[in-house]
């Protein structure tokens, strides 16, 4: 049987708000970029890049902890349908924290496009060069940046719904500073 | 009991209105960062849809430029071009080159006589893995300076859908607020039209940033110029040129030899108008001959290698950066808009591919 614990591991807190800032901004950097003709659009590309690969190096750490640690357990008073709401908006982040990533790249490599990130390094193709391919990730791509923003946005409610409404102990097991005795 | 009844939910209402507030907070500046909330902010997909507009949808082909050829060679570097930038392609030594020659307009069944701008676009694959892709036009300035400009150029001067023509009062009414285009359009009137893709010259139209081993910086222009001796079509007798003459004249030309340009960069003086491709630079410029374009086959786009390549401008090896030119952020783009459009939609034979006689040179 696992130790019950009641906090995260402490690299997956880290993991959790360092990568929250990343992907936060990624997502309105994302949109930002393709609204627009100007010349932001040129400094945000160039960022928007290495800050992917950088997301991708990070999640495959977070879920290494995140598959071999204790997590803490839901409170046994949570109703089921938040309890399952929980788990599947938890898989669903996990899913496209690796997938989003994964999707831009390949999507640049089916464009034709050279993945160069910060000093001029240059990433490998994960696809060949395939114009039905390219529009289908490219689609993608925005579909999943999306999803991603907004079970974010879900996953903000619910732990502030946690933290202020139903004071279970939720949201401090997420919480950057550590857990006060009770 | 009604008053402890408050006194318990006002706290709990003041709490889930601040969820609210926080969660709309963060929903509204996302929206506004994407520009749902500014319709007047000008994104890629308005310029695409203008050019949609301006010469009709054709599904799979490019939105400008639609009607073109691959070319394929390489680029022999001759050195001189390591004093201005340290890019790996101007070592002395040759890389393989995929280009595109092209007519202009998104009309990729249009007669060559009508379409009368000629570009040539490159993508150059250098030792480190980097490419450089440009495009290029046959005239050394633009037709406006802004991406804003542009799309109010292709609105003003798309048909009229009564006469098919451009509306003479709009494409005026543009004009007097747009000297630079009048001025162009004045250039275009009075320089003499290449009688070939094959004795044309072309222009990077935007200025770039050299940077040296030394880390010093220069502003730039190239051209192009080809060692094919010029020669003019008539511009009286452009309609009557058989719809596929420029093609037909480049094949031919090709099946006789490689043909050869030469990569001339122009260097700025202080002074010189580096964000606006509408001037050009004073003639006396230094210009150094950098190295030598090879280009020994063709093919149409069926069965070429350029058909999936966008010739985005800012694909940059290092050494190269661009300029201060807005018009360069709006071209990749722009570009990149096209690309996933055309990619998603079926195919159709271009032009060029009708007659097997041009399928391929040599």
């Amino acid at each position: 049987m696992r130790p019950s614990v009641s906090q995260f591991h402490p690299g997956l807190r880290l993991l959790h708000w360092l990568m929250a800032a990343l992907i936060v901004s990624m997502l309105f950097i994302g949109v930002g970029m393709v609204s627009t003709v100007s010349e932001a659009r040129t400094w945000l590309v160039d960022l928007h890049k290495p800050l992917g690969i950088l997301i991708l190096c990070l999640v495959a750490i977070r879920l290494c902890i995140r598959l071999t640690r204790p997590v803490p357990a839901l409170p046994a008073d949570l109703p089921a349908w938040q309890a399952w709401a929980a788990r599947a908006s938890h898989l669903v982040l996990y899913v496209l924290m690796v997938a989003q990533p994964l999707v831009g790249w390949a999507m640049l490599s089916a464009g034709g496009y050279p993945v160069v990130l910060f000093g001029g390094l240059h990433l490998p193709a994960l696809a060949p060069i395939d114009p039905l391919l390219f529009a289908l990730l490219r689609r993608a791509h925005t579909l999943l940046g999306l999803l991603l923003f907004a079970t974010i946005l879900m996953h903000v409610g619910a732990a502030l719904w946690h933290a202020w409404i139903r004071r279970d102990g939720v949201f401090r097991s997420m919480a950057p500073w550590r857990r006060a005795r009770p | 009991m009604i008053r402890n009844l408050i006194r318990y939910l006002r706290p709990l209402a003041l709490r889930l209105v601040a969820i609210g507030a926080i969660l709309g907070a963060i929903a509204g500046a996302f929206a506004f960062t994407a520009g749902w909330l500014t319709p007047s902010r000008l994104g890629p997909g308005q310029i695409v849809d203008s050019l949609e507009a301006h010469d009709g949808l054709h599904p799979g082909f490019r939105r400008a430029h639609a009607k073109g050829l691959c070319i394929e060679g390489q680029f022999q570097a001759n050195g001189t071009g390591t004093a201005l930038s340290r890019t790996a392609l101007f070592a002395p030594g040759a890389v393989p080159v995929i280009g595109r020659l092209s007519t202009g307009g998104g009309d990729p069944y249009g007669a060559d006589g009508r379409l009368v701008f000629h570009a040539m676009a490159l993508s150059l694959g250098l030792p480190n893995s980097e490419q450089w892709r440009m495009a290029l036009d046959d005239t050394p300035i633009f037709v406006v300076s802004t991406p804003r400009a542009f799309l109010d150029f292709q609105l003003a001067t798309a048909p009229d859908p009564k006469t098919g023509k451009p509306d003479p009062a709009r494409v005026a009414a543009f004009l007097s607020q747009h000297p630079e285009t009048r001025a162009f359009m004045d250039w275009m009137r009075d320089a003499p039209l290449p009688s070939s893709f094959a004795n044309g010259s072309y222009f990077s139209i935007n200025a770039f940033r050299f940077t040296n081993d030394a880390g010093q910086t220069r502003s730039v222009r190239w051209s192009l110029v080809p060692e094919a001796p010029f020669e003019a079509l008539d511009k009286d007798k452009l309609a009557s040129l058989p719809a596929n003459y420029l093609f037909d004249d480049f094949m031919a030309r090709l099946r006789a030899g490689p043909l050869r340009w030469h990569m001339v960069v122009t260097v700025a003086q202080p002074g010189d108008p580096v964000a606006n491709a509408t001037r050009q630079w004073p003639a006396d410029r230094e210009r150094i001959d950098v190295g030598t374009l090879v280009i020994d086959r063709a093919s149409v786009e069926e069965n070429g290698p350029c058909r999936n390549i966008t010739f985005d401008p800012l694909i940059l090896p290092a050494g190269i950066a661009p300029s201060d030119d807005p018009l360069l952020a709006a071209r990749s783009a722009v570009y990149a808009v096209s690309l996933a459009r055309r990619d998603g939609e079926p195919a159709s034979p271009s032009a060029l591919s009708a007659h097997p006689q041009r399928r391929s040179a040599p």
